[in-house]
């Protein structure tokens, strides 16, 4: 055999050569390509080259019959193509190389067939026979029959090696009709071949080919240098190969091919044959069977296949395959990879446990479309109130406090103390060994199994010799033998249990003895515990014989036992004798020298192949000799057994003994009793981790126990999750310290008063106490020896005695909370055997059922995923281990602790880092936190801390009366809330937040963009294009600006000279314009004449500040001034946070503030006026406009007019018209009173708005009513996309509302009725200054843009703040219940945007009223701020503008016609009478004067040092006189809300003051808070006079409405003394 | 500079974008940017680069090789928002518009040394098919608003992607006082001297 595997070996190696070869042909291929054309060889040889290889391919496979014939040839044939260039053809490499590689493996295959059909045979080599030539034909015969017979067994078995077979037979079959060819007419394939290898001589074999191409490559010679060692080396073997492999007689036979290509190919058409496809795809493909595969041929030989189930180890459930398709897998792989490795120990395909879910968690496919449909329709539900509830909570329906645990604690014992002495230790041990004695003599088991011993010996007995003989024998023997093996088994318990009992007296008595010798060697005692020895005498006799009996019975016993083992392995010998000498017959011939060996050495029997045990001579094992069992059982019983002579020890503790008396101890010892006096024990009761109740502390006694004797009635509410007691002992006066807690079982629901046990809980402590007296201590080794041996180390320990139960109640039903809801949850959960990691919480009170509830379900106790049950119910069943009544979360939490939270909590880097995450304001943008926590200043936290602070505390100094100061908290905490529950909404994004996408564009958007293809490149006449907007992310400081332009002012008050009538021509400080006066007193309105003397009548500028950058224009002259210049301010977002949600909560204003420039001569003499000019600049404020930059953010852009917020007095001014001015503004001038000022404002880059809340929120309208909103607001946005549409709001809580519940009559303030009870229309000016007077906040300041909350009119009061909507519903329901026809407007207006209006019906002419103002405007009014009007609503339903126009002029108001305007409730859907959120009435408080008194001190006060304050370097004079002048005129302002005042005033101050120059105004404001105040006067700029010899006066007066709402007046004065 | 106890731990990072893996296209340029936590400060470098336009090579890879130059340093004093570098990938369509070919970010790696990375990129998908189509007709492709985008997880679930390629990063990372700092990131054995390079082995 070894010859041959050699071979086998060797044609690999070939074969691996020449594949090296075939690649390095490949690479020449280019050349030989390229040679081809001239040769004239056709290129395409392959087919042909690949059928006369096919055709070979039979031959080849009977290696070796042609061989000798043709080996002297076939070398020769090699000769010539070695020398001649063969004709490469590119395809052919590959294909040579495949078959090379299958031919090798069918070789393989080959050989290892063969080498199997001729394991017995002795096949000589293939060397000699191939050498030995002449013999071929018998081994043309022989392989030729070989295969066939190979074939039938192939038929029988569809196996991996039917590959191969197949191959045999094939190329036997091919062999075998060949001869029967008659010579003339060779067959079809034959004769091709014929004509093809005349043409192409080179391939003559396929091994050969690669060589020849090598010797086509370019040096022949090293070619063939290299190729020949191995030729040689290999010896004939290869040559063997070549021949083998597909040599055919035609080939040798033709002399010619070395001429091949000299001639020109004629190739026939490429076909091949079903059959040699067929027979290639055969050798190519291999079709696994199906059949099952025999389990030894999965395994490694001779193991047998081993079932892990079976052993009992849980293997998991597979995964289902099917039986074929696991077949054709094994027979797969035992074709690919013989080694076995894809197969597990059992002999099956190694898998995975099944990874799929038994059960579906797909919802179920629904049949139906329909079905369908309905399925997934939404269905609503309307949000239920929420109670709160915890699980904690019994039921908030129940009454709370009805339950009642009863906890009686009687008592402590410590068992170990630090105050113990040594006897103490001892007594402690004795005590305990006591106890166990009592306990098991109580149980007395010895007794008891000796008792059942009898009996079972007596049951035995009686089976032995039956009084019934009609039982079968069988049955009798069965039981009997079962009778005995418990016998044994009890007689070994018994044993031991004696055993047991006997060494426990004897360590009691030892530990008895040791305590008395400590006793004797210390002289004195300390525990009155003393031990009696109880002898019992019995009656020897009976004793002794009964002793005697005892063992005699074993000895039977066992004797019995013996002689039957010895029957038993008797019967086995014979059995094995018999066998071994049938097998022994059988191996007669050469097996007896074994034989002879096996009797001699049985031994070594075992070390033969086959071993025989029985071959063991069987010696009757030692025939039960009686005395050597006598003697055993003897000295077993001597050892475990009170011999009978031996009277029965019975120990009595008794406390009978005198504690030495303190006087006769030494001084250690007393000092330990001293010790043990001051200290005092008591207990603390936690339920549920809160201390309810503790002991009285008692002293610890000199026994170490204490008496409590307490009974706790716990009134309880929660279920209970845990009962504690905890131990506290105090020394002396100290703090107490804990020692330890003691866990209390909560008991079962059955446990009541009365009823429960007094138990004792053992504790322990892990304190470690060292004491310098004689106490031992604990935690600390001591020795009782002198020599410091033996240490032993005590803990502190002992017992709580205690009972808990539950108690009754007076009707005699136990006042036990019902099962919380956890716990059937839990057991619902279980019974669907999901879930039970849930296991673990408290509650499990039936262990049982749930150990019977797994029995039954027959859970396999080896599956992982029944792991924790089966530990829960091994646990509960067998009541050793301790039962968690807890389920932690996150158990490994405490290890990844690195450091304890308090030291976390106490770095300020982590607190840090912890606020910037949370995104606290003051923190979201927090750069570069320092690494080390001292490099943190303590001041980043200030400013964060005193927030917190100020959240909780009320500050009244800032918002001076109380009321205003709870709004504002209130408000914080709306706004709070609001924002928590919308950054949940907030974190949902939209496509279009992160993806930029064209929209699909519609035809006409198409055509559009066609259209515009066509568009001139630069058209005459620009589009203004839209700028790009900037996402706000992105910006830092600096990068946006905000952008002014100021263009013109109409109507600016004109300067009056002053009109003092006493004045004189001053001599130094004179006014420009009065030097040039015509007139110096002249009171007249006009100054026509003034005029064209060159008067500059006034010089005003324009001064913009935001965020305290301050710019100005140029001054410009006259009334009507054109600056048109821009203003550059930057802008700078808090805290530098540029996100969308920062910029809209910015509450900066920009003001825009109107100034006088005047210019004072301060020349002292008038000489020096040649020579030099010295004025002095002074401005006088006139006026301003504040735009806050929340709306300019919002509009992106405010373009328009603006009217000038100027003071109703201005001093030294005068808004009366200027004739000559009129001319140019006709219509502006007659129509209008005040001035105004054209402006536009923009924010350059442009920011994104922030976009309003896209979450739906809850409501409690009806659905169609919503569903109708939607259409409704739908279909006008298609409409008209610009107008507002506004059908539901939400309101102060987070709900929608329909808008028309806001609008109901409501009765303004009795006291304004009654100031014009005639006049209507006063009255309702009034009203709508009242409303006015409410403070303006708008709601996207507070809420961040996130939407906005409508509050109703009572709320709109409470709160005394409100945007532009609730200003106007107020004002629209006091219109309405003024009788008035009234409608709420919602539309765009400047500078608010889109706001809210309101809209009377008066006189037969259309009112727009602007409720924040409280100024009115006729419906064709152009200073109107109104620019376009969305729609009205009433109380009873909402009309949207459908005209062509919306702005007010030139829209008709008559929503009666529907063609102009579309209403909501119509006939197709009536209104449904909706109840109004409004209140029936709202009650309005007087306001309490006295504390707007004080308020009006205070604010005058604050202002007078704020004016101080902004005054640094010069020293600030108030004029008392005048200030009280101004006091009085202030009163006046309010009742004549500011008109028709001025001229009066004017006379009276000059009056007055005539000496003084006085420039002052007064300011008018609805009061929220001081600050405003504050910016307000420092915006007029009065204090920045800085004439030496100025005087300053202020006067504040707070006008109180009802309801709190207080008008405030600030008149603001300089005053110059005319010298 | 040596410190004992430094204030700010340094990384810096040079290397280079190498080639790009896209099968379809051709012509491509790639913009990469840096994306860094609020504790992080580049102190030099260019934080932001775009690069020259490749053309595919002749050869079998068909590589699109920039070979941009990333240099840059960190300062920093926290680990948390640790450096991504975001590179997204634009070309011509077949109408000759600039479409976006691929966005993609990494990490910088951790380590001092050097490292090779391949990134994956991808493109967001258009909404629907005819959007498809329109975009594709219009050579307007949905792009992200922002290719930082790519470096966070958040509003991600919103949107869906094709993958496109592949980008090949080359990071030389150093690090400085990350260790004095308590942040240990590189191999466990280099504790004294830095790596196997015989220069650096030389005592100092």
């Amino acid at each position: 055999m070894n010859p041959r595997e050699e071979k086998v070996k060797i044609i690999t190696e070939e074969f691996i050569e020449n594949d090296e070869d075939a690649d390095m042909g490949r690479q020449n291929k280019n050349s030989k390509v390229r040679r081809q054309p001239r040769k004239k060889q056709p290129p395409t040889a392959v087919p042909k080259e690949m059928v006369s290889e096919k055709s070979h391919r039979g031959n080849r496979q009977e290696p070796v019959q042609e061989e000798p014939k043709t080996h002297l040839l076939s070398m020769t044939v090699r000769r010539g193509p070695r020398s001649l260039p063969p004709i490469p053809s590119t395809s052919r490499t590959g294909f040579a190389e495949f078959s090379m590689r299958g031919r090798m493996r069918e070789k393989l295959q080959a050989a290892r067939s063969k080498a199997e059909s001729a394991l017995l045979q002795e096949i000589p080599t293939p060397r000699p026979r191939r050498l030995r030539s002449p013999s071929k034909k018998e081994l043309e015969t022989e392989f030729g029959t070989e295969p066939g017979k190979e074939v039938e067994r192939t038929q029988q078995e569809v196996d991996s090696q039917s590959y191969s077979r197949v191959k045999f037979r094939d190329s036997a079959r091919k062999i075998k009709p060949k001869p029967q060819v008659p010579p003339g007419f060779p067959s079809a394939e034959e004769a091709y071949n014929f004509f093809t290898f005349n043409f192409d001589p080179e391939p003559e074999g396929s091994e050969e080919k690669p060589k020849a191409r090598h010797r086509a490559g370019t040096n022949q010679e090293e070619e063939e240098g290299e190729e020949e060692p191995p030729a040689q080396g290999g010896g004939k073997e290869m040559d063997e190969e070549e021949l083998l492999n597909g040599d055919d007689a035609e080939d040798f036979l033709l002399g010619l091919d070395h001429m091949a290509d000299d001639f020109v190919s004629v190739r026939p058409a490429d076909y091949e044959s079903i059959h040699d496809r067929l027979q290639m795809e055969r050798e190519m493909l291999f079709i696994p069977s199906r059949q099952t595969v025999p389990t030894y041929k999965k395994l490694p030989e001779n193991v047998q296949p081993r079932f892990l189930e079976d052993e009992g180890l849980y293997t998991g459930v597979r995964p289902e395959v099917a039986r074929t398709n696991q077949n054709i897998m094994e027979n797969r792989l035992l074709m690919q990879d013989p080694e076995r490795r894809w197969f597990g120990d059992d002999g099956r395909i190694l898998a995975l446990p099944n990874p799929i879910k038994p059960f579906p968690s797909r919802p179920p496919v629904l049949t139906q479309e329909q079905s369908s449909k309905a399925e997934l329709e939404t269905l609503y539900k309307k949000a239920v109130k929420y109670v709160h509830s915890s699980q904690h909570v019994i039921r908030s329906g129940d009454p709370p406090g009805n339950f009642q645990l009863d906890i009686d604690i009687s008592g402590l014992i410590f068992t170990h103390h630090p105050c113990f002495s040594r006897e103490h230790v001892l007594a402690a041990k004795l005590a305990q060994l006591y106890d166990q004695y009592l306990a098991r003599h109580q149980r007395n088991k010895a007794k008891f199994l000796t008792d059942k011993l009898q009996a079972l010996r007596n049951a035995v007995q009686t089976g032995l010799y039956p009084e019934k003989p009609h039982q079968s024998l069988d049955t009798i023997q069965k039981t009997i033998n079962e009778y005995k093996s418990e016998i044994r088994q009890t007689r070994k318990f018994r044993d031991a249990e004696q055993e047991k009992d006997r060494t426990l007296l004897k360590t009691i008595i030892k530990v008895w003895k040791e305590m008395k010798s400590l006793r004797e060697f210390q002289r004195f005692t300390n525990t009155p515990l003393k031990l009696v020895l109880r002898k019992e005498k019995a009656d020897q006799k009976a004793d002794e014989e009964a002793y005697e009996a005892e063992i005699q019975a074993e000895i039977s016993e066992l004797l019995e036992e013996h002689t039957e083992e010895y029957a038993q392995k008797m019967e086995e010998y014979r059995t094995s004798l018999h066998q071994w000498k049938a097998w022994r017959k059988a191996q007669r011939a050469k097996k007896k020298k074994r034989k002879q060996a096996a009797e001699e050495h049985p031994d070594d029997e075992i070390a033969e192949p086959y071993p025989e045990e029985d071959l063991v001579k069987p010696s009757p094992p030692e025939p039960t000799d009686r005395a050597v069992i006598e003697q055993e059982v003897r000295k077993r019983a001597a050892q475990s057994r009170r011999r009978p002579w031996e009277p029965t020890l019975v120990p009595e503790l008794s406390l009978a003994g005198s504690v030495t008396p303190n006087d006769q101890c030494p001084r250690a010892e007393v000092s330990r009793r001293e010790d043990v006096k001051k200290r005092s024990v008591y207990l603390k009761v936690l339920f549920n981790n809160k201390e309810v109740s503790r002991t009285v502390s008692r002293p610890l006694g000199a026994d170490f126990r204490v008496h409590f004797g307490q009974i706790f009635n716990l009134q309880i509410v929660n279920w209970p999750e845990s009962l504690t007691l905890q131990v506290y002992e105090t020394i002396g006066h100290s703090s107490p310290t804990l020692l330890a807690e003691v866990f209390l079982p909560i008991p079962e629901t059955t446990v009541v008063t009365g009823r429960a046990p007094t138990e004792e809980v053992e504790f322990s402590s892990n304190q470690h106490v060292t004491l310098d007296h004689e106490g031992v201590g604990s935690g600390v080794p001591f020795s009782f020896e002198a020599d410091g041996s033996n240490q032993l180390t005590l803990m502190t320990s002992g017992k709580v005695s205690h009972s808990v139960a539950w108690a009754i109640g007076e009707n005699g039903i136990p006042l036990i909370p019902p099962l919380s809801q956890q716990n059937i949850g839990f057991w619902s959960a279980l019974k669907k055997a999901d879930a039970i990691s849930s296991i673990g919480t408290s509650g499990l009170t039936d262990m049982k059922k749930l150990a019977k509830w797994a029995a039954e379900s027959k859970l396999d106790p080896n599956d992982p995923n029944n792991a924790p049950l089966m530990q829960l119910i091994s646990v509960a069943t067998s009541g050793e281990s301790y039962v968690p009544d807890f389920f932690r979360l996150e158990q490994l939490q405490q290890e990844f602790n690195f450091v304890s939270d308090q030291e976390l909590n106490r770095s300020k880097r982590f607190r840090l880092l912890h606020l910037r995450s949370q995104e606290v304001p003051e923190f979201r943008n927090y750069k570069q936190v320092p690494v080390y926590d001292r490099e943190i200043m303590e001041k980043v936290f200030q400013d964060y801390e005193k927030r917190l602070r100020d959240r909780n505390v009320i500050e009244t100094k800032e918002h001076i009366d109380t009321h205003r100061a709870i709004v504002a908290k209130y408000l914080q905490q709306v706004r709070e809330s609001v924002i928590n529950r919308f950054l949940i909404a907030k974190q949902y994004f939209l496509l279009a937040d992160m993806i930029v996408e064209e929209e699909v564009p519609n035809i006409s958007i198409l055509g559009l963009s066609l259209f515009k293809l066509a568009e001139q490149k630069r058209p005459l006449r620009p589009r203004r294009k839209g700028r790009k907007k900037v996402t706000a992310q992105n910006l830092s400081d600096g990068d946006i600006k905000l952008l002014v332009n100021i263009v013109r002012a109409y109507d600016i008050p004109v300067r009056k000279p002053a009109v003092s009538k006493f004045q004189q021509p001053s001599r130094s400080s004179r006014m420009f314009s009065e030097k040039h006066a015509a007139s110096p007193s002249t009171y007249s309105p006009t100054h026509n004449t003034d005029y064209p003397l060159g008067q500059v009548l006034v010089r005003p500028f324009v001064e913009v500040s935001f965020q305290r950058t301050v710019c100005h224009t140029t001054t410009a002259e006259g009334p009507n001034p054109s600056w048109n210049e821009e203003l550059e301010l930057p802008f700078r977002a808090p805290n530098g946070d540029y996100s969308t949600a920062s910029l809209q909560s910015v509450k900066d204003v920009v003001f825009i503030n109107i100034f006088d420039e005047v210019l004072h001569d301060v020349l002292e003499d008038d000489r020096e006026r040649g020579s030099g000019i010295h004025t002095r600049i002074e401005r006088h404020w006139l006026g301003c406009v504040k735009i806050p930059f929340s709306t300019i953010y919002f509009q992106a852009r405010i373009d328009g007019t603006f009217k000038i917020d100027i003071p109703p007095v201005l001093l030294g001014y005068s808004k009366e018209r200027n004739m000559i001015l009129e001319r140019g503004f006709d219509s502006v001038g007659s129509l209008s009173e005040g001035s105004y000022i054209t402006l536009f404002i923009t924010i350059e880059p442009q920011l994104v708005p922030g976009e309003s809340i896209r979450e739906k929120f809850e409501s409690q309208e009806d659905e169609k009513l919503l569903q109708a909103t939607e259409k409704f607001q739908a279909e006008c946005a298609l409409k008209f996309p610009n107008r507002q549409c506004l059908t539901t709001v939400i309101d102060i809580s987070g709900t929608t509302v329909f808008i028309t519940r806001y609008l109901k009559p409501l009765n303004p303030p009795q006291e304004l009725l009654n100031v014009y009870p005639n006049n209507l229309q006063a009255t309702a000016e009034l009203v709508a200054r009242y409303v006015s007077l409410i403070p303006f906040l708008p709601d996207t300041v507070s809420f961040g843009g996130i939407c906005d909350l409508w509050s109703t009119s009572d709320q709109f009061l409470d709160l005394l703040a409100g945007d532009e909507e609730e200003h106007a519903v107020l004002l629209c329901n006091y219109f309405l219940s003024l009788g008035k026809k009234a409608w709420l407007l919602m539309g765009n207006a400047i500078p608010e945007g889109p706001t809210a209006y309101v809209l009377t019906w008066e006189h037969g002419r259309y009112l727009i009223w602007n409720p924040c103002s409280g100024h009115s405007y006729g419906q064709f009014d152009i200073f109107c701020p109104l620019k376009n009007v969305g729609c009205l609503i009433g109380p009873d339903n909402i009309w949207f503008n459908i005209q062509r126009y919306d702005s007010p002029p030139r829209i008709n108001f008559d929503v009666t016609r529907p063609k102009l305007w579309k209403s909501f409730f119509s006939r197709s859907l009536p209104y449904p009478g909706l109840s109004s959120v409004q209140p029936e009435e709202l009650i309005y408080q007087r306001s309490d004067k006295a504390a707007a008194a004080e308020l009006q001190d205070r604010i005058e006060k604050i202002l007078k040092e704020k004016i101080m304050d902004w005054r640094p370097r010069h020293l600030t004079r108030w004029n008392r006189y005048c200030t009280s002048t101004l006091r009085h005129f202030l009163p006046l302002l309010e009742k004549s809300q500011g008109e028709d005042v001025e001229d009066d005033h004017r006379a009276e101050l000059l009056k007055q003051l005539g000496d003084y120059r006085f420039s002052g105004f007064p300011l008018h404001m609805p009061y929220s808070e001081v600050k405003p105040l504050i910016d307000a006067v420092y915006g007029t700029g009065v204090h920045n006079i800085d004439v030496p010899n100025v005087e300053f006066a202020l006067a504040v007066y707070i006008h109180p409405y009802p309801k709190n709402v207080l008008s405030v007046w600030i008149y603001v004065a300089s005053l110059i003394r005319n010298r | 500079m040596a410190t004992a106890s430094p204030s700010v731990f340094l990384l810096m990072v040079n290397g280079q974008v190498e080639s790009a893996q896209f099968p379809e296209y051709d012509d491509l340029y790639c913009k990469y940017c840096f994306v860094y936590g609020q504790d992080w400060d580049p102190t030099a470098g260019l934080e932001e680069g775009i690069s020259q336009i490749t053309s595919k090579s002749q050869d079998v890879r068909q590589a699109l090789v920039w070979n941009f130059p990333i240099d840059v340093t960190f300062k920093s004093t926290n680990p948390y928002g640790w450096p991504q570098i975001v590179l997204s990938v634009y070309g011509p369509d077949v109408f000759g518009n600039d479409v976006v070919r691929g966005y993609g970010a990494v990490h910088v790696p951790f380590s001092p040394g050097r490292h090779k990375r391949t990134i994956p990129m991808f493109v967001p998908e258009s909404t629907s098919k005819l959007q498809k189509f329109t975009s594709w007709f219009m050579g307007r492709r949905p792009e992200y608003t922002d290719p930082k985008v790519v470096a966070q997880g958040e509003g991600r679930e919103v949107t869906r992607v094709r993958s496109q390629g592949f980008v090949t990063l080359l990071f030389n990372v150093v690090t400085k006082d990350m260790r004095k700092l308590g942040y240990d990131t590189g191999p466990s054995d280099t504790q004294g001297w830095s790596g196997p390079n015989p220069p650096q082995r030389f005592p100092q």
